[in-house]
């Protein structure tokens, strides 16, 4: 990096990391694939798969081994929440709500591995750009909440008949005895319905997003402290321990926002699948 | 923040994933644990059968030793009376025999002194006949003397 001013080098730094690798697959912006969300994704879900799947079939109702008891543990515990908050009958709830869990939790625990880690390993195998948090890209977290839409759609046609599906969508929240009234507060409440179902998918997605996008960001600015550092620089031996200091701080409180965003994502999806299911 | 492609896959691979949880994970850890549940409830039940059951043992035993001994104390009892009964009847029996064997000797020894007596008695009456006979210098006729001899004998 020699030759370019610091203030130059600090900007491109971070313009590098938060630049995708992306493979353009037609014409216009959005055919296009990030790559390193992807790749990390189906590892990540390939880990989860290859883990939960064999001890579930392995699992013996008998003594459990240490390790099918805390795969239990968390199964018992999004079990528990999904009871308490979901009163239909699904098979796919549990199922969805495990799986966002753990699975958003391994897609923000990304964020601790050390930042320059994997982009430049990967840089090492002639890969120059690489972001490895999923969760910090918004098509997934975007791509989760619609699926979840999508899901509480189709659970509140399932859960009752498709003449109250759709007559619920004009007479909740505003709800009267006279047919004059009633016939005037249609539009009203056919618009809150819409902007209350449009409101979700985004607020869940950037909920989630912003959370490790921001965490993402912290750490990268925490890397710059250093950048450009070596031995000989006097700098290295203040700003290294303030770095060290401030990325134990940083990790401490970040592993509980993983965990915390983790399940706030999975409990809102339980949330509105169980309002979804309720008859108002 | 560009939307593009890559949020179709995301969620597709989302669902995919819990598809597959659905499919081949969720239900045998599931049923693995509720069966163990089940052991679970099962096995507190049947301890908690026992335990009442061994209480009405207890119970049981209890009543059973108190009739036990009852009964011994019954039989000790009883054989202690008998043991009296049988002690007075041989003791009774024991009193009729002597009485018995002493009246038996008491009569023998009465029927030998007669006897002797009476023995004697005829003895004497010879030896009288024949001292008289000495101090007469003559035969005594017995016969002729009877009456007086018979006077003299019974009169001794």
């Amino acid at each position: 990096m020699a030759g370019i001013a610091p203030q130059e080098s600090m900007t491109e730094y971070i313009n590098h990391h938060l630049h995708h690798l992306q493979w353009k697959v037609g014409s216009g912006a959005f055919w296009t694939i990030n790559i390193d969300t992807v790749i990390v994704t189906l590892v990540l879900l390939g880990l989860f798969l290859a883990v939960f799947i064999p001890v579930a079939r392995r699992a013996t109702s008998g003594v459990p081994g240490k390790f099918q008891a805390l795969v239990e543990s968390i199964l018992m515990f999004v079990d528990d929440l999904v009871r308490e908050t979901f009163h239909g009958s699904s098979k796919f709830i549990g199922p969805l709500s495990l799986t966002i869990f753990v699975l958003t939790f391994l897609m923000n625990f990304m964020d601790i591995l050390p930042v320059d880690l994997l982009p430049s390993a990967a840089a090492s195998l002639g890969v120059h750009h690489l972001r490895v948090v999923p969760t910090a890209d918004l098509n997934t977290t975007l791509g989760m909440s619609l699926g979840v839409f999508l899901l509480v759609q189709y659970f509140g046609l399932r859960h009752k008949s498709l003449g109250l599906f759709f007559k619920e969508m004009v007479t909740v929240p505003f709800q009267t005895d006279q047919p004059v009234l009633k016939v005037l507060l249609a539009l009203p409440n056919l618009l809150l319905r819409v902007i209350e179902e449009a409101v979700r998918p985004v607020s869940l997605s950037l909920r989630l997003f912003g959370n490790m996008y921001a965490g993402e960001l912290i750490y990268i600015l925490i890397a710059v402290l250093t950048l450009g550092m070596g031995w000989s620089h006097g700098m290295t031996y203040i700003m290294g321990p303030a770095q060290f200091l401030a990325d134990f701080v940083w990790t401490l409180f970040h592993l509980l926002i993983i965990t915390l965003q983790a399940f706030i994502f999975m409990m809102l999806t339980i949330v509105y699948l169980s309002m979804a299911a309720e008859q108002h | 923040m560009n939307i593009n492609l890559t949020l179709i896959i995301e969620g597709l691979a989302f669902f995919a994933t819990a598809w597959l949880v659905m499919k081949y994970g969720w239900p045998p850890m599931m049923a693995a644990i509720e069966e163990r549940q089940k052991k679970i409830a099962e096995g507190l039940t049947a301890a908690e059968q026992a335990r009442l059951e061994l209480k009405e043992a207890d119970a049981r035993v209890e009543v059973e030793i108190h009739q036990a001994r009852q009964q011994a104390a019954e039989i000790i009892e009883h054989a202690h009376r008998h043991a009296g009964q049988i002690r007075d009847k041989a003791l009774e029996d024991a009193q009729a025999e002597r009485n018995r064997q002493k009246a038996a000797a008491t009569a023998e020894i009465v029927s030998a002194t007669e006897r002797a007596r009476s023995e004697l008695r005829a003895q004497l009456a010879t030896l009288i006949v024949d001292g008289a006979s000495h101090i007469l210098q003559r035969e005594v006729d017995a016969n002729a003397h009877r009456k007086l001899l018979d006077e003299l004998v019974a009169e001794l």
